[in-house]
């Protein structure tokens, strides 16, 4: 239990290892520490906010497929009306062919008609001239009669 | 038994000394006989009275030489972990010593509210340190004494706690700190303010003047009595476990039941000891943050 230069010792081994340590262990090891807590805190948030994305982008996913399947039945219904159209269109244009077909033949038939006409009553009245020409005995004068027959032929 | 039982515990409680002896010392040797120096001599004690004449310059090997064997020990486990430190998942060792780290971290973010990159690596060392030091006081008292008497040791205290000069050495250290940082932070007028206007003040300058002697001697005496108190309790504390181990030592060779006995209270007192250590330690680098914490403050 002597006090001696034991003391002096002890004070110089302290201070030495209180120097090494802070110059060479704390420093280190807290700044370690410390990147390390960062380090987790930042991956901690980056799971986090990639967690929101994948909730953003699942909900950007579902209202776009929404989206595109609206868009995919409007287009369906417009095809359809538009097929519908069509076959309206080609029914009008088939239906006005055939009204045209039909009036066509009809002016044909009426022009043949007309023409006919037209032969029968030269010949009618051919046979009227020479009819008369049998009853009167004589042969009437075409030239000279021309404007009676041609009204005959009118009245006709 | 009872001189043998004496000398058995006096022997224990005996540092291995190395000093000078004076000139014409008588030295009584093992054989009974006696030797007169002729000059002055260093040497090694071969008593406790040798060691005690040799006065202050004489050296603990023993105490002095565990005390930096286990700091250098720890320091090169600190530095090879701090080396090693990287931002990776730490394994093993690494974490080991993370987790005091982190301890002494918080405790002194706890209770040191100044700022000083020196108060937490100081507490580092000194808890880790002294509690390697108390730790000796676990390995049964006469292991290492019976290995180096083996080896033509004669003395060897293993707890260099158990020795004041160890305690005391520490103390100081943390004393100087103390006045160091009272001064840097409060200037000299500061300090000498703080040692001299408290407890007792009055407004009147007459009366303060009066005041100021006892204030001094009442402060003074808060302030000495702060490293006596730290170095002693250390010292106290593990002393006197140490006297204990020793004594219940001495019952191992008093019969097979006093022997059965003494082994189970060894047990016992091992068990409540770790807790003492543990204990000693965690309040000498408490009351030292504390008395930092308390040199830095400004009133």
């Amino acid at each position: 239990m002597n006090i001696n230069a034991t003391l002096i010792g002890q004070i110089i081994t302290f201070a030495i290892f209180v120097w090494f340590c802070m110059k060479f262990v704390w420093p280190h090891l807290l700044g370690a520490m410390q990147e390390r807590e960062k380090k987790i805190a930042d991956g901690l948030d980056a799971a986090n906010r990639a967690e929101r994305d994948l909730e953003l982008a699942q909900e950007k996913a579902a209202s776009q497929l929404r989206e595109s399947k609206e868009k995919a039945a409007e287009i369906i219904e417009q095809a359809n009306k538009r097929a519908n159209q069509i076959v309206d269109e080609a029914k009008e244009a088939a239906r006005a062919e055939g009204e045209r077909l039909v009036a066509a033949a009809q002016a044909e038939v009426e022009q043949e008609v007309n023409r006919a006409k037209e032969v029968l009553r030269k010949q009618v009245s051919e046979l009227a001239v020479a009819g008369a020409a049998k009853i009167l005995g004589k042969s009437v004068d075409a030239a000279a009669h021309s404007e009676l027959l041609n009204q005959l032929a009118d009245e006709l | 038994m009872a001189g043998n039982s004496q000398e058995y515990i006096s022997h224990h409680l005996t540092n291995l000394t190395y000093g000078k002896l004076p000139a014409g010392y008588v030295r009584h040797n093992a054989d009974g006989t006696e030797t007169e120096l002729t000059e002055a001599t260093w040497t090694m004690a071969h008593s406790g009275q040798e060691a005690a004449d040799m006065g202050f310059s004489a050296v603990h090997v023993d105490s002095l030489g565990w005390s930096f064997g286990l700091g250098a020990m720890l320091m090169f486990l600190f530095w090879r972990a701090a080396k090693k430190a990287t931002t990776a998942v730490p394994t093993g060792f690494q974490n080991f010593v993370e987790m005091i780290v982190e301890f002494i971290d918080n405790t002194v973010k706890e209770a040191f509210h100044g700022k000083n990159a020196l108060v937490a690596p100081l507490s580092l060392t000194i808890f880790t340190w002294v509690f390697m030091m108390n730790f000796m006081d676990l390995i049964p008292v006469d292991v290492l004494p019976t290995i180096f008497g083996a080896l033509g040791v004669h003395y060897m205290k293993v707890v260099p706690s158990t020795d004041v000069n160890i305690t005391l050495g520490m103390a100081l250290t943390v004393f100087a700190m103390m006045i160091f940082y009272s001064i840097k932070v409060k200037g000299i007028g500061g300090f000498v303010g703080e040692l001299t206007l408290h407890p007792f003040n009055a407004k009147n300058p007459v009366v303060q003047a009066l005041f100021i002697p006892v204030n001094f001697f009442l402060e003074s005496i808060a302030l000495i009595a702060k490293p006596i108190s730290l170095a002693l309790r250390l010292f106290g504390n593990m002393y006197a476990g140490e006297m204990i181990f020793i004594l219940i030592a001495l019952m191992f060779s008093a019969g097979a039941f006093l022997g059965l006995l003494g082994g189970v209270l060894q047990w016992a007192w091992a068990v409540f000891h770790i807790l003492v250590i543990t204990l000693q330690a965690f309040i000498f680098m408490m009351l030292t943050i504390v008395y930092l914490s308390m040199a830095h403050e400004d009133h």
